[in-house]
């Protein structure tokens, strides 16, 4: 009975430990970003030419912006209609389907660092892209892919199948009924997916140092090599030089990332109290 | 001798009133059942008898429950209160382990280790749940994988090894056949002698069958409670009556 | 003509969902094409077991044996510290945690998830780095961190899926909450859990930028804990910016070990997963 009572003790000890842990540790990276870094946001960190002097953050904020505009140009239409074709139009159980699925997994599971060497073989070196926004962008697409196909599809799949006959009682077609009805009421799911895809893209590095290269500058076209700020972070921290300035940009990036969070949750239960 | 005593009990989840000002006292080495229609309370107040009910958010309670003399919600640890009082749920919920682990998880947490105890307490138990000579062969297979009847009396056996003095049952039949229904009414019979059994259970003809007292719960009240033979022959109120002959619930 | 459009727009349908095949294709055919001839070149063995990873010396030597010994030592780290950690705290969030605490734990363990590598890895240099130097410890401690979240969030989906009634069970029984949890409910949801291990693996194994910028990544075999290690996916970020010929189809070669690997990882998680269900 004694020793019941001391296991029951030990154990909650550590089960609250740990995820007092967890919450500290969160807390301890966050608040010594932030410690460290907010007293060096200055304006001369978004002046528009980037120098050794000022280390500029608006290249790379502006790179970001632009690989992540580029990436979901590419990545959304493709996984929207292959979710559309997967819930919509395959047949269940079809050996395309579980290929397709196994493929997904597949990508969701490969290391960043892989996505980047196989952009340096094919974008980069293959097609001849050479370091370029253009290069990042289509290797982010493919590391994004199965993150927006998956969200989706799930949101495709809570569409009540009531919308969809009541759709086709009025003799609406199937594409009809799938662009006016059941689109339209997956689109805060899809919208949570996507914004999950900004926040890995946002953050990426080891896919991007090889395919979108390292230049610190505002791209003057789809082929010019860009930096993003992650990718600035890190050439920062090599050079060590300009650690002020890397705090700065981590808060920029945490920031951006917290935001992130914050809207796919808003989306994520308004879908549910829906 | 009662084995518990409920005196003016009322029970709340939330803003709900589930169970209205019982009074009863339960006889020590009988069978009680509770009966009534779905809500009426009945398995509310039996899982109040081993303060199941602590896991709902927002439940409440007034009045007090003793077991042999002792208040259950402020003299006894729960942990015990539960080993002197066992449980057998509607389902079967048996844990995915070997039938031997299941059987001596129970004396296990208790503070059994060594094996030739815990070997005896397994072969007790599944002798007294009847069950023994089904599975001795395969004490260390799933017991997930026995039917369904076999599920339910290895529920009992699991509750009986850790020798509890009163066991309680959740409508333990209403997911069996009539044939696997009629074994566990067999064994509750002779547990009897041993044990004080208290059960809910939706099925009339079953309390007229084992119960030696029958409680009529109806809208979290006990309309009636009798010895059961003069509650189902004689019952006293106009609505036990409408009850069991079937005019309503 | 709107029945034209249908059968377009369903072809359109149809091509995307291919892209995904498409891509995996792709990647493999590029990886193994510009991979595989070097590691023949080099010798299978010779590369696979080699200790030696010198490629500018005359001659040069290619063994990745380092960095899988390094690649494996600050996972086998991560895991140790990690799961431990993660395992109690989903235990905590998935049965413990008052409601109004998890409204808070939840969103911040996916922030945990959502903090790009590069910022752990400069927290790494700031607050590790000085405490146990550029080395397996400190990359372990940091990975440990970096994969809470992926283990929280499979085991804790694990645990939720586990009936209630196999813990309220082990109560009825007399075991206290926490004997009930880590005797029955933790056993029930052992491949969820063993999943959500496999999955933290993966993302230790792949790691690579929080990785490069604290485990100091001298190419030897590790010599201490407290020494400098190189990771198979460190070793092809550092080298490939400079990297020609034979030494660039080395570096190819290591990114298609470290894919074989996480394709292993991937197949048993799957397999795990499907067990579980099933």
């Amino acid at each position: 009975m004694k020793n019941q009572k001391n296991f029951e003790r030990i154990m909650g000890i550590l089960t609250w430990g740990a995820a007092a842990l967890t919450l500290g540790v969160l807390a301890f990276i966050i608040g010594f970003i932030l410690f460290k870094g907010v007293p060096h946001l200055k304006p001369s960190l978004i002046a528009f030419s980037y120098n050794s002097e000022n280390v500029s953050l608006m290249p790379g904020l502006i790179s970001t912006i632009l690989m992540t505009l580029l990436s979901l140009a590419i990545s959304v239409p493709v996984g929207v209609f292959a979710a559309i074709y997967l819930t919509e139009y395959a047949k269940r159980g079809s050996k395309l389907v579980s290929l397709v699925r196994l493929t997904t997994e597949t990508l969701s599971g490969i290391p960043s660092i892989i996505y980047g060497l196989f952009g340096l073989l094919f974008f980069v070196t293959y097609l001849g892209w050479g370091f370029s926004l253009l290069a990042g962008a289509f290797t982010l697409s493919i590391m994004i892919l199965p993150l927006i196909m998956r969200s989706c599809e799930e949101a495709i799949h809570s569409v009540p199948d009531v919308l969809r006959e009541g759709a086709f009682g009025l003799g609406a077609g199937k594409l009809r009924t799938i662009l006016k009805i059941v689109l339209p009421s997956a689109l805060p799911g899809i919208f949570a997916g996507i914004i999950l895809a900004i926040g890995r893209i946002v953050g990426e590095t080891a896919a991007l140092i090889y395919t979108a290269g390292t230049v610190a500058q505002i791209p003057k076209s789809p082929l010019s090599s860009v930096r993003t700020l992650s990718v600035h972070m890190y050439a920062l921290s090599g050079e060590g030089l300009h650690t002020n300035e890397s705090y700065a940009t981590a808060v920029v990036l945490l920031l951006v990332v917290v935001a992130i969070n914050t809207l796919s949750a808003k989306i994520v239960k308004s879908i549910g109290v829906k | 001798m009662d084995c518990f005593t409920i005196d003016d009990l009322n029970l709340y989840y939330g803003g709900f009133h589930a169970l209205k000002n019982i009074n009863l006292e339960i006889e020590a080495g009988k069978i009680t059942s509770f009966i009534g229609p779905s809500g009426c309370g009945k398995s509310s107040l039996l899982k109040t008898l081993n303060r199941m009910n602590d896991l709902v958010e927002d439940c409440r309670l007034t009045g007090s429950i003793e077991l042999f003399g002792e208040d259950i919600y402020k003299d006894m640890d729960v942990n015990t209160l539960r080993k002197r009082v066992g449980m057998v749920f509607q389902k079967s919920n048996l844990f995915p382990m070997s039938i031997y682990d299941n059987i001596a998880f129970g004396p296990r947490t208790h503070g059994v280790k060594a094996k030739y105890a815990l070997d005896e307490i397994v072969e007790n138990s599944l002798r007294s749940a009847a069950l023994w000579d089904e599975v001795k062969d395969r004490l260390k297979k799933p017991a997930l994988a026995l039917s369904g009847g076999q599920q339910q009396r290895l529920c009992i056996a699991r509750a009986l090894a850790i020798s509890p003095e009163v066991l309680l049952m959740d409508e333990p039949t209403s997911a069996l056949d009539p044939i696997s229904t009629g074994k566990i009414e067999e064994l509750v019979l002779t547990l009897k002698k041993d044990y004080s059994i208290i059960m809910v259970t939706h099925n009339m003809q079953q309390a007229t069958r084992i119960s030696d007292k029958t409680a009529f719960f109806l809208f979290g009240e006990v309309i009636e409670y009798n010895n059961t033979d003069r509650l189902f022959s004689l019952p006293q109120d106009k609505r036990t009556e409408d009850y069991i002959t079937g005019r309503f619930g | 003509m709107n029945k034209s459009k249908e059968k377009f727009m369903a072809a359109v349908f149809f091509a995307s969902a291919l892209i995904s095949i498409l891509a995996v294709g792709l990647i493999c055919v590029f990886l193994f094409v510009n991979g595989i001839p070097a590691l023949f070149k080099i010798g299978t063995l010779e590369f696979l077991g080699g200790s030696q990873w010198s490629p500018m010396d005359q001659p040069a030597y290619y063994g990745i044996l380092p960095m899988i010994v390094g690649s494996l030592y600050v996972t086998a780290g991560a895991i140790i510290l990690g799961v431990p950690i993660g395992v109690l705290s989903s235990i905590f969030m998935a049965w413990i945690c008052p409601p109004r605490l998890y409204k808070w734990i939840k969103p911040a363990v996916d922030l945990l998830a959502g903090i790009p590598s590069v910022v752990y890895g400069f927290f790494g240099i700031a607050i590790i780095v000085p405490l146990t130097g550029n080395s397996i410890v400190s990359a372990s401690i940091l990975l440990g961190i970096m994969i809470l979240p992926t283990v929280i969030s499979i085991a804790e989906s694990a645990l939720r899926a586990t009936p209630r009634q196999y813990y309220e069970g082990a109560l009825a029984l007399g075991a206290g909450p926490y004997r009930s949890l880590f005797y029955v409910v933790l056993p029930a949801a052992k491949n969820g859990i063993l999943a959500a291990v496999v999955l933290g693996i993966g993302r230790a194994i792949g790691e690579t930028m929080a990785v490069i910028m604290v485990a100091g990544n001298q190419a030897r075999m590790p010599v201490s804990l407290f020494k400098g290690v190189r990771t198979l996916t460190a070793n092809i970020v550092i080298e490939m910016g400079y990297a020609a010929d034979l030494h660039r189809g080395a570096l190819i070669a290591t990114g298609v070990v470290l894919f074989v690997f996480i394709l292993i990882i991937n197949i048993s998680f799957s397999a795990l997963v499907r067990k579980d269900r099933g």
